[in-house]
């Protein structure tokens, strides 16, 4: 990433105060000062972050941060409490309509994600709420957009909608209200074409629609990139369409995602969800105070947490630890280590999340491939028991008949072999180290 | 204020360059709005240059998304120079910004477009990357329709084999602009369709192949090796190509672009960027910042939906764009 952290940033400028004893005002300038850097980096809005820089100095001037041992990380939590604040709660509740079917609309920017976004939620719908959605395709402006619609119905095998590119999307989006009567579809989500705010017509268009079909839910899609207009596009599709919600995309991306912050100020409306990926399951419910660590590049470790608590069985991971320091550490070990990590899912996402990988120079690039995670897999395998207990007696003619069990040469064999001596010896250091630091820095099994 | 000067007596004068600075003006109405507008705003309700004045002129920059690196370099070199010329005056102050930003537009380069490297003689090859949704698919489908007017022979290649639809859109742009299009079928490697349209642009004598590939986030290393690949794969097959690595951006991207103009090169080259939806919402303020902090010129602005609206970036007419209600008022003024 271009740009260090908040907490990176303030730690250059703490530097300075350190050793001073007390905090000056001027002090908290510079550190306000810092913290406006940061969050405008991050693409938050400019008014939006004149008005929390307001607060924060408050604040920070106050008793709370001038009287306290470590003034740099109470800015930060006193920063990234506004932001949280600022962000509102959790809200990923999905409108139900007593009379079905619940009529959602989406609508947005070109490029924002409209289309996959709408295939996304509906395989939410039907998997997380056991609902039968009926897609409308009413985007008949841009080439094949009809057919990226349909292509998505068919993948997740759900009906879809559409009168061709002719037709008025105003009547495409009345008919499919009827027919979702007629097939028994409890939700209906239409598709929209991408437009500019500003393009009076098209938002004419959105605005007759929303008058015939009456939707429940009207979500704007936004692409987390987005920058300093995300406020201005946030604004306009609002006051034209009353939106319920908003949908963030791209967010597996390395942006930091300010435009978040923007939206909710300008329109106090929350958002829902955020597209995490390109697969049609990775669509995920928003979750502010992450939103907020990320925002400041304080790395999203509350995710990774639940990830990990999630797929790691506690008592497993403590006999680990314990493996770990006694160094009794076997292949078995590392098999089923394996697996609970890629339970987890795609390596490089996992990396990301945590804190501080920007600054790591091997990690930062990570490249997990995970095909060599399944030739990992296969070696271990093609080991007898007894081998993975002590790889020591694994010998040349050893070596060969693991080679030839897993579909690997015997150098790959090597490799792993080698890797698995230098990783038991990392294991011991890390153990060490722990131990001398009390427990700081974060356990996490598989690390 | 020479530089300004020559640039207005260009534009309102001369009635070739004025009908294409007319487009840009028409296109970057909102940013007109956004920038020299405010800027204007701002000179009339300041009296004094002080420390207020640069912070809500640094404000009126950042919000246009011009890097906050780019604004911080700008500000401070605004404020030496009112020091040394011993600017007191707002309105005195307005011509330095100006040449300022102009200057980082315009860098020390004297020319004013940047063509698209196109081979007189054999194959030319056009890459196009981008992170998903800014909109490759459809500059491809305006760039093919430009090229064909010129009296090229054009093949497209349907390299986003991931995204639904992707190759049906690349599909009705070959259409509408009656040039072949070489696809497979979705799912497949996109490194192989861009050999197949290779193979096919040569066997058909083709002028230009421009290759679409699958948008990608630029931080998804795989998928960045994907493209490093099928970059690998042009090499190979014609020395020297491609000719052209165009990355598109989205101009409503705010500081990411950056990082991606950043990736994108480093996997793939990139030799000059494709601005599109510069129209209505955007800034273009990161133009700004990708000329100061990057260095790569900007070939291509998409100021509209029609086919003609994606236009050659001329760096004289698009800073005309974004300064046109300050020139055109001191025109009034003399």
């Amino acid at each position: 990433m271009a740009f260090e952290g908040l907490a990176d940033r303030l730690q250059s400028t703490m530097k300075k105060i350190t050793g001073k004893g007390k905090v000056s005002e001027q002090d908290v300038k510079e550190m306000t000062r810092e913290v406006r850097l940061a969050l405008l980096e991050a693409d938050v809005n400019f008014k939006v972050v004149k008005d929390l820089i307001k607060r924060i100095k408050e604040r920070a001037v106050g008793q709370e941060v001038m009287e306290s041992l470590t003034p740099g990380q109470q800015v930060i939590k006193v920063v990234k409490e506004e932001l949280t604040n600022l962000m509102g709660g959790e809200q990923s509740k999905i409108a139900v309509s007593d009379r079905p079917p619940t009529i959602i609309m989406m609508v947005g920017l070109q490029g924002a994600g409209k289309t996959t976004t709408t295939g996304k939620l509906a395989n939410h719908l039907r998997k997380k709420h056991n609902r039968s959605p009926l897609l409308v395709a009413c985007d008949v402006y841009r080439p094949a957009a009809i057919n990226q619609l349909e292509t998505l119905g068919q993948q997740l095998s759900m009906p879809v909608f559409s009168m061709g590119t002719e037709a008025n999307p105003v009547d495409i989006a009345t008919k499919a209200i009827e027919k979702a009567k007629e097939e028994h579809n409890d939700y209906v989500i239409i598709d929209t074409a991408g437009r500019l705010h500003v393009d009076t017509d098209l938002m004419d268009e959105l605005q007759q629609i929303k008058e015939n079909v009456k939707p429940d839910e009207i979500f704007l899609v936004v692409d987390a990139m987005t920058g300093q207009d995300a406020v201005n596009v946030a604004e306009s599709f609002n006051e034209q369409l009353d939106i319920t919600g908003v949908v963030l995309t791209k967010l597996d991306g390395d942006t930091r995602g300010g435009a978040a912050l923007s939206i909710k100020a300008v329109t106090d409306k929350s958002i829902k969800f955020a597209g995490m990926g390109e697969k049609l399951d990775q669509l995920e419910p928003f979750h502010p105070e992450r939103m907020a660590s990320r925002i400041l590049g304080m790395g999203d470790v509350l995710s990774l947490i639940e990830k990990a608590q999630a797929n790691v069985d506690e008592k497993q991971a403590k006999e680990l630890e314990e493996k770990m320091r006694t160094m009794s550490f076997t292949f078995d070990d590392f098999l089923e280590q394996m697996g609970q990590v890629r339970n987890m899912g795609p390596l490089d996402e996992l990396i990301n999340m945590i804190p501080g990988v920007n600054k790591m120079k091997g990690l930062k690039n990570a490249q997990i491939d995970e095909k060599q995670l399944s030739q990992v897999e296969a070696i271990i395998q093609s080991m007898t028991k007894k081998e993975r207990q002590e790889p020591g007696i694994i010998n040349a003619s050893r070596k060969k008949r693991i080679a030839k069990g897993s579909g690997t040469t015997v150098s790959q064999v090597n490799r792993l072999l080698k890797q698995f001596n230098e990783m038991k010896k990392m294991m011991k250091q890390m153990t060490n180290m722990q131990k001398g630091k009390k427990g700081k820095g974060f356990n996490l099994p598989f690390m | 204020m020479g530089f300004m000067d020559k640039l207005k007596t260009k534009f309102t004068q001369n009635k070739e360059t004025k009908k294409v600075s007319e487009k840009y003006k028409e296109g970057m109405k909102k940013s007109r709005n956004t920038f020299s507008g405010k800027i204007n705003d701002l000179i009339a309700r300041y009296r004094k240059v002080d420390e207020d004045f640069f912070e809500e002129l640094e404000e009126v920059l950042i919000t246009a998304d011009v890097g906050v690196m780019t604004v911080m370099d700008l500000i401070d070199e605004l404020k030496m120079e009112v020091k040394r010329q011993n600017i007191k005056d707002t309105s005195e102050v307005k011509n330095v910004i100006s040449e300022k930003l102009v200057e980082i537009y315009h860098g020390d380069d004297d020319e004013e477009i940047k063509t698209l490297n196109i081979q007189e003689e054999g194959l030319s090859v056009i890459l196009v990357v981008g992170v998903n949704g800014v909109g490759k698919t459809t500059s491809i489908g305006k760039l093919a329709n430009q090229l064909k007017q010129q009296g090229k022979k054009v093949v497209l290649a349907a390299g986003d084999t991931f995204r639904a639809g992707a190759i049906e859109q690349l599909e009705v742009w070959g259409e509408r602009a009656g040039v072949d299009v070489i696809k497979h079928s979705a799912g497949s490697d996109p490194a192989a369709v861009v050999f197949d349209g290779i193979k096919a642009a040569k066997s058909r004598n083709a002028d230009v192949l421009i290759c679409d590939t699958a948008g990608r986030l630029q931080n998804k290393v795989n998928l960045m090796n994907e493209l490093s690949k099928v970059k690998r794969v042009i090499e190979r097959e014609i020395p020297g190509a491609p000719h052209e690595v165009l990355l598109v951006l989205d101009a409503t991207t705010g500081q990411n672009a950056l990082n991606q103009a950043k990736t994108f090169s480093e996997a793939t080259d990139v030799t000059g960027i494709v601005l599109t939806k510069l129209d209505g919402t955007a800034k273009g303020g990161i133009v700004l910042a990708i000329r100061n902090e990057l260095n790569i010129p900007v070939k291509y602005v998409g100021l509209g939906e029609k086919v003609d609206d994606l236009q050659q970036f001329d760096a004289n007419a698009f800073v005309y764009g974004l300064f046109a209600d300050m020139l055109e008022e001191e025109v009034e003024e003399e």
